[in-house]
C-alpha cells in the first residue's frame, strides 16, 4: 500500500499528459461558454459564471500539476497488462456493436466471454455460449420479472413468441 | 412530537413485512457485495437505482440503507480471511485480523468485528435520530449563501482534505464539477457543452458515472495488474467464540471506535476509511498491549470495525438533514431520493417526516438482522470468496451494462444499419476514464460527489448572488458561511502542515478512493 504510494524523484512525462488534458477541457468550456448568447441582466448572476468558476479551477490545478510533476511526478507505479484490459474493452465494444441487431443474450455472451479471457480463461467457443445462457436468463428476470426494457434479439424473440 | 416518539412511530412502519423484507434484501446484498472484493455498496446502489424505479419510494430507501450497513459489515469479513479489503474502509481491519486469521483465531476476529459493527451501529444510529431533529431546526434558518459555504466544505472535505494529495483530489472533484455543467441549465433553460448531442440535454446520469468509474475502472484495473492471482483464502480454524479475555479487550475499543468514527462521519470530514485509520491508531495508543499490535491484536480489528460503522450511521446526518452527501455511496442514495423526487434536506424532514422516520428506525432493524447473517452464516459468506476471479468480473460487468441499458434503453446513435445505445457508449468512456484515475492515484469518490453537487452548489450561488444582484461579498455576510469558510480552510491547511513536517506517511495510509 504505502509503496504503491511513494514519489518518484524525476520529472513525470505522465503528469504532464495529465496537465495539457485539463488544461484542454477548460478551454473547450471556456470557449462552449463564450458562445452561449446571455441577456444582459444575467451576466453577473446567468449561466456562464459557474462554467467560468469550473474552468478556472482546471487551469490552476492543470499548472499545480505541471509543478508537482516537475518536483517528484506521480506515484510509482508498477506496469499494467495491456492486452487483457483490450481484452475487456473489446468485450464491451462487442455489446455495444451487438446490441440493437443481435439482441441482449448475445450481445452480452460476447461480453461476458471477452471478459473472463481478459482475466484468463480462454476457449472462447465455451465461454460465448455460457455467456448467453446467463445472458437469457438475466434477461428473463429483468425484462420479464422486473419489466426492465432490454433490447431483444432473435433468441429472445423466438423463446418468447416462437418465431425469429 | 419529541422523538422518541417519532422515532416509535418510525419503528411500527419499518416492522411492516413489506419494509422487513426491503431491509433484508438489502442487508443481504449488501453483505454479499462488501465481501466480494472490487465491487462496494456504491456500485450496488448505483446497480440497483433502475431497477427499483417502479417500487415503493420507502422501501427502496431501506433497501439501499441496508446495502449500505450491510458493506461495511462485510468488508471486514475479507480482509480478516483474504487480507485484500473488500472495500476501502477495511484496508486498516487487515492489518491485525489477517494476523489473526493467520494463527488460527480467525473466528474471535470475525465475532469481534460483527458484534463491534452492531454496537457501533446501534449506538450511532440512535445518535443520528437525536442529532438530526436538531440540524434540521438548525438548517431552516441557512440562506443560500450558507448552503453554498457548506457545499465549498464539502467539497474541500471530501477532496483535499484526507488522502494523500491534495492536488489530486480537486483535480477528480472538477472533472466532477466539469461533467456536472453538461445538459440544459434549468434556471435559464440554456443548453450548456452538449455539443448538438440531444442524449446530453438532461446531463449525464449520475448512476452511469457511478456504475462505469466503480465497476468497469475497477475491472479493468484488476484484470491489468500483474500481481492479481497472488491471494489466498484463509479457512476459519479453532474456535469462532470470543473468550472472555477478548470480550475484555473488545467492547472498550468497541465504543471508542463509535465515539471516533460517528463525529467523523457526521461533520462532514471525510468518509468511514478516515475514521477506520484513526481508531486503529488510537487503540494502538490506549492498549495495555501494545507489543501484540502487528501481531494480531483483538482491539486493532474490533476499534476500527466499530469506527467505519459508526462513520456509516454519521454520514446520514448531512445527508439526511442538509441534503450533502459526503461519500460516494451517500451520493448515490441521494441521486435515488431524488429519482423518487424526494428532495434531503430540512424540508424532508417536515413534508416526509413518516418516511425518514422509517428510513431511520429500519436502520436499527437492519442492524439485527446483519447481526444474525452474519455470526452464524459466516461460512456462507467465506464461499462467496472462492467464486473464481475471471467469473466474477465477468458478472459484475453483465449486470453494469443490464443496469445502463435498463434505465436507458433507446438507441439513439446510427452507424449505417446498426443503432447504437449512446448511453453505453459513455459508460465504456467513463470506463476508461476510471481505470486512468485509478491507474494515476487519482481518488474516484470526488467525482461522483462534484457531478451530484456541482449543480446544487451553483443554484445556491445564483440565489445568493441575485439577492445580492450581483455583489460576490454576499457570500461572506453571515457568521455561518464564515465559520464553514474557516473549517475548509482547516480542513485543507492541516494535511499540508501534517505533510510539511514529515508526518505524511500517516497520510498516504489514509489515502483511498471509494465508497
Amino acid at each position: 500500500m504505502s509503496e504503491s504510494h511513494k514519489q518518484s524523484s524525476r520529472p513525470d512525462g505522465a503528469a504532464f499528459v495529465i496537465a495539457a488534458i485539463l488544461a484542454g477541457l477548460a478551454l473547450v468550456i471556456i470557449w462552449q461558454t463564450s458562445q452561449m448568447r446571455v441577456l444582459p441582466v444575467q451576466a453577473k448572476v446567468g449561466p456562464t459564471v459557474f462554467p467560468y468558476l469550473v474552468a478556472g479551477g482546471m487551469l490552476v490545478l492543470a499548472v499545480g500539476t505541471v509543478i508537482s510533476g516537475l518536483r517528484h511526478g506521480l506515484p510509482v507505479r508498477t506496469p499494467d497488462n495491456i492486452r487483457p484490459i483490450l481484452w475487456v474493452v473489446g468485450g464491451l465494444v462487442a455489446q455495444i456493436l451487438l446490441l440493437s441487431t443481435a439482441g441482449f443474450s448475445i450481445a452480452t455472451g460476447f461480453l461476458f466471454a471477452l471478459t473472463a479471457r481478459g482475466f484468463g480463461r480462454g476457449k472462447l467457443w465455451q465461454t460465448i455460449p455460457i455467456g448467453m445462457v446467463f445472458g437469457l436468463i438475466v434477461w428473463f428476470i429483468f425484462a420479464k420479472g422486473l419489466q426492465l426494457s432490454l433490447p431483444q434479439g432473435p433468441i429472445e424473440r423466438f423463446l418468447t413468441t416462437g418465431n425469429l | 412530537m419529541d422523538t422518541f416518539g417519532l422515532l416509535a412511530q418510525g419503528l411500527v412502519s419499518a416492522l411492516q413485512w413489506q419494509n422487513l423484507i426491503y431491509a433484508f434484501i438489502g442487508v443481504t446484498l449488501g453483505t454479499a457485495v462488501g465481501v466480494l472484493p472490487g465491487i462496494g455498496p456504491a456500485l450496488t446502489v448505483a446497480l440497483l437505482l433502475p431497477v427499483t424505479y417502479k417500487l415503493d419510494p420507502g422501501g427502496s430507501l431501506i433497501m439501499f440503507a441496508g446495502i449500505y450497513y450491510g458493506g461495511m459489515y462485510g468488508g471486514s469479513t475479507t480482509s480478516i480471511l483474504l487480507n485484500t479489503p473488500g472495500e476501502s474502509t477495511s484496508i486498516v481491519t487487515a492489518i491485525e485480523g489477517n494476523k489473526m486469521a493467520r494463527a488460527g483465531r480467525g473466528g474471535p476476529a470475525l465475532a469481534t468485528a460483527a458484534i463491534g459493527s452492531f454496537v457501533a451501529g446501534l449506538i450511532a444510529t440512535l445518535a443520528l435520530a437525536f442529532i438530526a431533529p436538531w440540524v434540521v431546526k438548525f438548517a431552516l434558518s441557512f440562506g443560500p449563501s450558507d448552503y453554498f459555504a457548506l457545499m465549498v466544505l464539502a467539497f474541500v472535505t471530501v477532496s483535499a482534505a484526507f488522502g494523500d494529495s491534495a492536488l489530486r483530489g480537486l483535480t477528480s472533484l472538477f472533472i466532477g464539477l466539469g461533467l456536472g455543467l453538461i445538459g440544459i441549465d434549468l434556471q435559464s433553460g440554456q443548453t450548456r457543452l452538449a455539443f448538438g448531442i440531444p442524449d446530453l440535454l438532461d446531463g449525464i446520469e449520475v448512476t452511469t458515472l457511478a456504475v462505469a468509474l466503480f465497476a468497469i475502472g475497477e475491472t479493468l484495473k484488476t484484470c491489468g495488474d500483474p500481481e492479481q492471482f497472488k491471494e489466498e483464502v484463509l479457512a476459519v480454524k479453532g474456535s469462532v467464540w470470543m473468550t472472555i479475555e477478548d470480550w475484555r479487550r473488545s467492547w472498550p475499543a468497541w465504543l471508542r471506535g463509535t465515539a471516533i468514527g460517528f463525529p467523523i462521519g457526521a461533520m462532514p470530514a471525510g468518509g468511514a476509511d478516515v475514521s477506520s485509520f484513526l481508531a486503529y491508531s488510537a487503540e494502538k495508543t490506549f492498549s495495555k498491549k501494545p507489543e501484540e499490535f502487528g501481531k494480531g491484536a483483538i482491539e486493532g480489528v474490533a476499534g476500527p470495525e466499530a469506527a467505519n460503522n459508526a462513520s456509516a450511521a454519521g454520514t446520514l446526518v448531512p445527508l439526511l438533514t442538509l441534503g450533502l452527501p459526503t461519500t460516494a455511496t451517500a451520493a448515490i442514495m441521494l441521486a435515488g431520493f431524488q429519482q423518487f423526487g424526494l428532495q434531503p434536506g430540512p424540508l424532508l424532514f417536515a413534508n416526509n417526516a413518516p418516511l425518514v422516520w422509517a428510513l431511520i428506525a429500519s436502520l436499527l432493524v437492519a442492524n439485527l438482522m446483519l447481526l444474525v447473517l452474519n455470526l452464524p452464516l459466516i461460512g456462507m459468506w467465506v464461499r462467496l470468496l472462492t467464486i473464481p476471479k475471471h467469473w466474477l468480473y465477468a458478472g459484475i460487468l453483465v449486470f453494469a451494462t443490464l443496469g445502463t441499458i435498463g434505465a436507458n434503453s433507446t438507441m439513439s446513435i446510427a452507424i449505417g444499419p446498426v443503432r447504437l445505445s449512446f448511453e453505453l457508449i459513455l459508460l465504456l468512456v467513463f470506463g476508461v476514464l476510471g481505470y486512468i484515475l485509478r491507474r494515476y492515484s487519482y481518488p474516484i469518490a470526488p467525482v461522483v460527489v462534484g457531478l451530484i453537487l456541482g449543480p446544487m452548489a451553483e443554484q445556491q450561488l445564483r440565489r445568493a448572488l441575485a439577492i445580492s444582484q450581483g455583489d460576490w461579498s454576499v457570500l461572506f455576510h453571515t457568521p455561518i458561511s464564515l465559520v464553514l469558510y474557516a473549517v475548509a480552510i482547516v480542513a485543507v491547511g492541516l494535511p499540508i502542515t501534517l505533510r510539511l513536517r514529515g508526518r505524511g506517511a500517516v497520510l498516504h495510509q489514509l489515502a483511498s478512493d471509494e465508497d
